[in-house]
């Protein structure tokens, strides 16, 4: 999973750095995504893994890093399954 | 006890806006704008992107002078109202106003502007902030 949320903050995400040199646990908001960019990520991540993220998801620590959002996405994709 | 002050900043590049507008259409907007917020933005007019640059960057600056501590907060808990004169202030609404009365703030001050490139806006709060120190400057 990481590397497909690699490849939509490679597009998404507007970084001062190639995305191909961080580590899963760098912080995104380090390597230049802005505040206005990380709502683009949020909004690209929805379409690509069919989750909405809900207002208690809406904080800064959800997207800083490639491992915040795998887990985030984790968490609402078990989420969706227990629901259907 | 006199209130503190706080302050946020925060700039917005219009073009980055008109892009998300672009790639997101409607979803962009409803996920980050009230209906009257959007209503008075517009859609596909020269002056919309300019115009959600600036309320994204007063959400923003809002945040910061609440000094927000990565709480959750749904960008639409911040809204933008204009009066018929044309002044702009900012309104709260749950969570966000939940976090002025946490902080005690009695008044919000809000200016905004823009240019072709660039969105600005920066925000004023009067509350009983017991922190010091610099915010983020992201």
């Amino acid at each position: 999973m990481i590397d497909e949320i690699r490849a939509v903050v490679r597009e998404h995400g507007r970084l001062a750095v190639s995305v191909e040199t961080l580590a899963d646990t760098a912080d995104l908001y380090q390597a230049g995504m802005t505040s206005h960019a990380s709502v683009n990520l949020m909004l690209a991540l929805e379409d690509r893994f069919g989750v909405e993220f809900p207002e208690r998801m809406l904080r800064r620590r959800t997207f800083e890093s490639l491992a915040a959002i795998r887990d985030a996405i984790a968490e609402l994709s078990a989420a969706n399954a227990r629901a259907s | 006890m006199p209130g503190r002050l706080s302050v946020g900043v925060d700039l917005v590049r219009v073009r980055d806006v008109a892009r998300s507008l672009e790639q997101f259409g409607e979803r962009y907007v409803a996920r980050l704008f009230t209906s009257a917020e959007a209503d008075y933005c517009g859609r596909g007019t020269p002056a919309a992107a300019s115009r959600f640059a600036a309320r994204f960057a007063a959400k923003e600056a809002t945040l910061k002078a609440l000094r927000s501590a990565d709480g959750a907060m749904d960008w639409r808990n911040i809204e933008v109202r204009r009066d018929a004169a044309g002044w702009c202030e900012v309104v709260l609404h749950g969570s966000a106003a939940e976090l002025a009365e946490r902080n005690g703030v009695t008044a919000l001050s809000l200016s905004m502007s823009h240019e072709a490139d660039y969105a600005t806006a920066v925000v004023i709060a009067m509350g009983a902030f017991d922190t010091k120190g610099s915010e983020s400057d992201d």
